[in-house]
């Protein structure tokens, strides 16, 4: 059966020899590149193209065309070859011929559509390259070599900079002048002799067939029922324990971490007046619309189906959801609960496996018979194997669910929208203003010590449920030495700009405003990023005056929002009303703050959140020793996180301690700043 | 093919064809009280509870009961607290136990049946215990609680490790108790 392939999901391939169709309904330029084991392209004699179309176990066509039959020989390729991209790119304006120009870009086209087949015709998997927009040039596939064996993934990352922008990424130093050469040659042949035979049904003809027969495979088992039931968290909160008791012995014998998560995974409970916009689910992109409307909709992605016994091939978006979005955060929260549980069975066989050896050695000490002779050494090497065996059962299991969840961690994340997605995944670079608010953020990562080599992306709700605060006064890390050579202060406001920059990211063009204090101007180096994009409201704000003025700015625009709202007339806020969210960042808090300005703050950490205002604290909680026990319920209220690596986020089910690393960018990463420029461009075109 | 399990009887939960259970829920159902007072608001609610206890080596180690709908190694799942009863016919509280899943220290289930609101097995009417392969939706054993004694609980199966996979063994013990902790008693000398 032929696999139907979503963006991030990966089919082995059954031979070598194969030939890879494209059907792209106006001239596409197609050319593939060898890589490395690491992806990187060595140079421009790894590029088949129609200036050079054969390579050694690769052969494209010379010209641009709507259909393109790409040929490749695996077992011919180089042996340093550990990958095959397949690239598609719309025609330069100047290299198309008069009289037929293109479409400017892919999302003006409608969606290619790529088909990996055998030398028999024999398809092996679609892929359909669905919501592009302002891209020229597209990665679609990848062919490549994992422990021998070659696999196709579906790629269709795609590049508003052309050829020249992905051949850079992919490592290349002459890639402008290259693009430059493909585009030529492209023009430059002859015009098509129809070398390739036309597809005997028409593209269409699979559209068509592909939309109704939809490959879908079984439901695995591994996502849980959503709504299952709150957690140990919640049932220590909102339990009646009067009416009905709690298991005592069965603690897990840790202490509950600090701080709970605040959100369990959400029941899907999207008011039903809400259905899938337009329809059909676009799964590929969630906020990246095609202007045509995509020619199929392909089904949700499910595992394949695999032999009975094998667990499920993980595939990205395999969980229930209305768009591609919901069901990436369904699936990430899924894993988490599947990691948690996992672990907590493993503690758990641990524990009892070293209580009981404790217990059998106890009896060996105190049992006299045990004194003579080698009897008691007997019975304590006994002990010991047993202990071992039950350990070594328990890792054992153990590590079969974290090579699962580290393959499904794998295939999820490379299918992530920028919201969820890394700083350094390549999203970012087709990164563009959303024109709607996904459905939660990325603030980090979540691991535990069992588990280090499986990040658990954390998402959170959006709009923000409660404010965030940056802990500046966390030092606990002292071997750290990023921690030492910035400083804890410098490095939370590093992270709170790397989160701000991500907030902004994510919300429509202005739909975001940002406000900064920082009495002290102390961190104006670091705030400079911000202001010097233009993404601020207003430069931060300092001295005593300026602290008030912003506070006092957004208390009334809660009370404001508040009133409207209580008295049901949502049209009566005053003409030119920023209807915005709103984004106050604190810095060096509680400096330039009098009692009414910690007020204001406290009222807005409570209220602010339901009325479209959110805090973010970048603070030390012993900076405000002071105050005493009056701000512990601010600080309560907002969710901890550090600049650093630190365990101290609960999971709602078990309560395991989660060690979160903030997202942060790559030192030397120009990612943010050109994320921070698209907003602002984006802001200044609609006026703010 | 149902079987109304005795006392003390033990069937294996290894299947016909050599293949092991994967996946076994424990269904509990009963008839609600008939409605009293002119809004049903004096109805004397019947609730019965089903709970599963996990044990390694006679140390509880986890439950799941309505108050803690999943065990923290998520291999068994309550499907939720039921407080007034059903027609009598279908289950009315499930528990799901995926046996693949189960922890590789725990090596006996207890599941356990109790009366929350009080009334004896004898005031309820067609209360049922089963165990189904919830692969096949097979009934593997049926137990008739209604018309019982005079006790509010049972304690009603175990499954438990054996040398060839998974073995159930009915035990119907007769308990007296709120929830599974007034239980534990009980549930102690049939481990």
């Amino acid at each position: 059966m032929t696999a139907e392939l979503v963006r991030g999901q990966n089919h082995p391939l059954p031979g070598t020899r194969l030939e890879i169709r494209v059907s792209a309904g106006t001239p596409v330029v197609a050319a593939a590149t060898l890589g490395d084991a690491e992806g990187k392209v060595l140079g421009a004699e790894w590029v088949a193209h129609p200036g050079t179309p054969a390579l050694s176990g690769l052969e494209v066509s010379r010209q641009a065309t709507a259909d393109h039959r790409i040929a490749v020989d695996l077992d011919a390729l180089p042996d340093a070859a550990h990958r095959v991209d397949v690239l598609l790119a719309l025609p330069t304006p100047d290299a198309t011929r008069a009289g037929r120009r293109g479409p400017a870009r892919f999302g003006a086209a409608a969606a290619p559509f790529v088909t990996v087949t055998d030398l028999s015709g024999a398809e092996i998997a679609h892929y359909t390259l669905t919501g592009l927009d302002a891209e020229t040039a597209v990665i679609a596939l990848e062919l490549y070599r994992r422990q021998g064996a070659w696999k196709v993934r579906a790629i269709g990352q795609g590049y508003a900079g052309g050829l020249a922008e992905l051949l850079t990424d992919r490592g290349l130093p002459e890639a402008p002048s290259l693009a430059r050469v493909i585009h030529e040659a492209a023009a430059r042949s002859p015009a098509r002799q129809a070398p390739t035979p036309p597809r005997p049904s028409g593209s269409e003809g699979d559209r068509t067939r592909q939309a109704v027969t939809p490959v879908l495979g079984p439901d695995p088992a591994g996502t849980p029922p959503q709504g299952a039931g709150p957690g140990p968290e919640y049932e220590a909160e909102y339990g009646d324990p009067g009416a009905k008791p709690t298991l005592q012995g069965a603690d897990p014998g840790q202490p509950a971490p600090a701080q709970p998560l605040p959100s369990p995974p959400p029941p899907p409970a999207r008011s039903p007046s809400r259905p899938p916009e337009g329809g059909p689910v676009d799964y590929h992109h969630p906020r990246r619309r095609t202007t045509a409307p995509a020619p199929t909709q392909p089904p949700p992605p499910a595992a394949s189906p695999t032999p009975p016994g094998r667990p499920a091939r993980p595939v990205a978006g395999d969980a229930n959801g209305w768009s591609m979005d919901e069901r990436l955060y369904n699936q990430v929260w899924g894993m988490f609960e599947d990691l948690a549980r996992s672990v907590a069975a493993y503690r758990s066989a641990v524990a009892f496996a070293d209580s009981r050896l404790d217990k059998e050695l106890d009896q060996v000490l105190s049992d006299p018979r045990a004194r003579v002779g080698g009897q008691g050494d007997t019975a304590r090497e006994s002990a010991r194997a047993r202990h071992e065996r039950l350990v070594a059962r328990a890792q054992e299991v153990l590590d079969r669910d974290l090579a699962q969840l580290a393959t499904e961690a794998e295939a999820v994340e490379a299918a992530l929208p920028p919201a969820y997605a890394r700083w350094d995944s390549p999203v970012w670079h087709g990164y563009r203003v959303p024109v709607e608010m996904p459905m939660a953020l990325r603030l980090g990562d979540l691991r535990l010590p069992e588990a280090g080599h499986v990040p658990i992306p954390m998402l959170v709700r959006l709009p923000l449920e409660r404010g965030l605060w940056i802990d500046s006064g966390h030092t606990e890390s002292p071997g750290d030495p990023s921690a030492d050579a910035h400083g804890p202060r410098s490095l939370a406001l590093e992270t709170a700009v790397a989160h701000t920059a991500r907030l902004l990211a994510a919300h429509p063009a202005g739909g975001f405003t940002v406000h900064a204090v920082d009495a002290a101007g102390s961190g104006a180096r670091t705030l400079a990023r911000l202001v010097r994009a233009g993404v601020l409201a207003a430069p931060p704000a300092v001295g005593a005056r300026g602290v008030a003025d912003v506070l006092t700015r957004l208390t009334q625009r809660v009370d404001l929002v508040h009133m409207a709202v209580r008295g049901g007339a949502a049209d009566s806020l005053p003409p030119g009303f920023d209807t915005s969210r709103q984004l106050l960042i604190v810095h060096d808090f509680p400096r330039g703050f009098d009692d009414r300005a910690v007020n204001q703050l406290r009222y807005l950490a409570d209220e602010g959140p339901s009325y479209g205002v959110h805090l973010m604290m970048v603070a030390d909680r012993e900076d405000c020793a002071g105050y005493g026990p009056l701000l512990d319920p601010l600080w309560r209220g907002l969710l901890r996180l550090t600049p650093v690596a630190d365990d101290h986020l609960a999971d709602p089910w078990v309560g395991h301690a989660w060690t979160y690393e903030p997202a942060l960018v790559t030192p030397g990463s120009q990612v943010l700043a050109r994320v921070l420029d698209r907003v602002a461009a984006a802001r200044r075109s609609v006026g703010r | 093919m149902t079987v109304n399990m005795t006392k003390g009887q033990a069937i294996s939960l290894e299947k016909a064809d050599g293949g092991s259970l994967t996946s076994v829920r424990m269904g509990l159902g009963w008839q609600a009280a008939p409605r009293r007072g002119l809004f049903g608001s004096r109805t004397r609610e019947i609730d019965l509870d089903a709970s599963a206890v996990l044990f390694a080596d006679k140390q509880p180690v986890d439950v799941v009961f309505f108050q803690h709908l999943v065990s923290d190694d998520g291999s068994v799942r309550h499907t939720g607290d039921n407080l007034v009863g059903g027609v009598g016919q279908g289950d009315d509280e499930a528990i799901l136990v995926d046996l693949e899943r189960v922890p590789v220290h725990i090596d006996q289930i207890v599941f356990t049946v109790n009366s929350f609101t009080g009334q004896s097995f004898q005031e309820v009417q067609n209360a049922f215990c089963r165990l189904v392969d919830e692969t096949n939706g097979q009934e593997l054993a049926r137990y008739t609680l209604a018309g019982g004694g005079a006790y509010t609980a049972q304690i009603m199966a175990k499954v438990h490790r054996s040398a060839n996979g998974w073995t159930m063994t009915a035990l119907g013990s007769p308990a007296n108790g709120r929830t599974f902790q007034d239980l534990m008693p009980t549930i102690l000398p049939v481990l």
